[in-house]
């Protein structure tokens, strides 16, 4: 074990800050994006984003392909089923073995689906625990101040405000 | 008996899949599927890494899904092993490394082993069985 046994293990993660708070807002949180059920991005907030690849356009393709993918990566890798379908065949929302969250060295991603099909996908410091709770409330959110609202034609860009205050002081707050 | 973990891929730094063990799930998966798995999973490691906010970023290290975990480790020469366990499992960082140390001690040094091709080595299957088999016993001592 003399590979690995050293005290000195390379790590590029990020230092864990030392009070809570990474992004300009004192919160963990780095970025959110809110699908709908056609891979349309009805919501994207960024707090703390140093680093940008690529346009915003290409960025929210990327991920929601990437959640597709896991989706049917983590539905024919279930160990628990016997009979699993066809890898790469769309799923229904809450068909198949999802997932809640990955991580790796830099970030971690909570990613919840509704029946309806709405995505959440909430970027946040990979030392942070369990967001399944918040991601919960913010569904709550999503419903209560945008499905709700009467103005909203569902399938666009979401642009209520009390919806973007809301969840503002949510983030800032809780996460 | 509860199984520490469900099975184990290795795949080479262009994606294939050069070696598959499987310890213990409900339906087998045949070797199509576990080619196609590995590749998937070769370019999602590579997605996440450009999807990182930060700086740094080294792909998915750890996977939580409802009824598994998927632990994660790669190599600096960027062959990727992860095992698949049950939820909460704790010490797989460990066997990951452990896993990783047999390879290069019973493939690498292998004289007759091609670099990136599939893995045929009785001395790397043996030794494998008995780490996970020792990880076993140690789940059920804990």
């Amino acid at each position: 074990m003399q590979f690995f046994g050293g005290t000195s293990e390379v790590t590029l993660s990020p230092s864990v800050p030392s009070s809570i708070g990474t992004g300009p807002l004192g919160s963990n949180a780095y970025m959110l994006y809110l699908f709908n059920r056609n891979g349309v991005c009805l919501l994207y907030k960024e707090w703390h984003r140093p680093l940008k690849t690529l346009d915003s356009n290409q960025d929210q393709k990327l991920m929601f392909g990437l959640l597709f993918s896991l989706k049917s990566f983590t539905a024919k890798m279930d160990p628990t089923r016997v009979e699993k379908g066809n890898l790469g065949v769309p799923l229904l929302p809450g068909e198949g073995c999802s997932f809640h969250c990955f991580r790796t060295n830099t970030y971690k991603l909570s990613f919840m689906e509704s029946p309806s099909g709405i995505k959440i996908i909430l970027v946040t410091h990979p030392k942070s625990k369990d967001h399944r709770e918040n991601l919960r409330y913010i569904y709550n959110l999503y419903v209560g101040n945008v499905v709700k609202n009467p103005l909203y034609v569902p399938g666009t860009a979401i642009k209520c405000e009390l919806f973007n205050t809301s969840l503002d002081q949510y983030i800032q707050t809780s996460i | 008996m509860a199984a520490a973990i469900n099975c184990l891929f290795i795949i080479n730094k262009s994606g294939g899949l050069i070696f598959y063990k499987d310890c213990g799930s409900a339906g087998r998966m045949d070797t199509n599927d576990s080619l196609r798995l590995a590749s998937l999973w070769h370019s999602m490691h590579a997605i996440s890494q450009q999807l990182s906010p930060v700086n740094g970023c080294s792909g998915i290290q750890l996977l939580q899904a409802d009824t598994f975990d998927l632990h994660c480790f790669q190599s600096l020469t960027g062959t990727k092993f992860f095992v698949v366990s049950e939820p909460g499992a704790q010490h797989m960082e460990p066997l990951l490394k452990v896993i990783y140390e047999l390879y290069t001690d019973y493939v690498l040094k292998n004289p007759f082993y091609e670099m990136e091709m599939p893995i045929r080595c009785e001395l790397f299957d043996i030794n494998l069985s008995q780490a996970i088999q020792r990880d076993r016993v140690a789940l059920l001592g804990r």
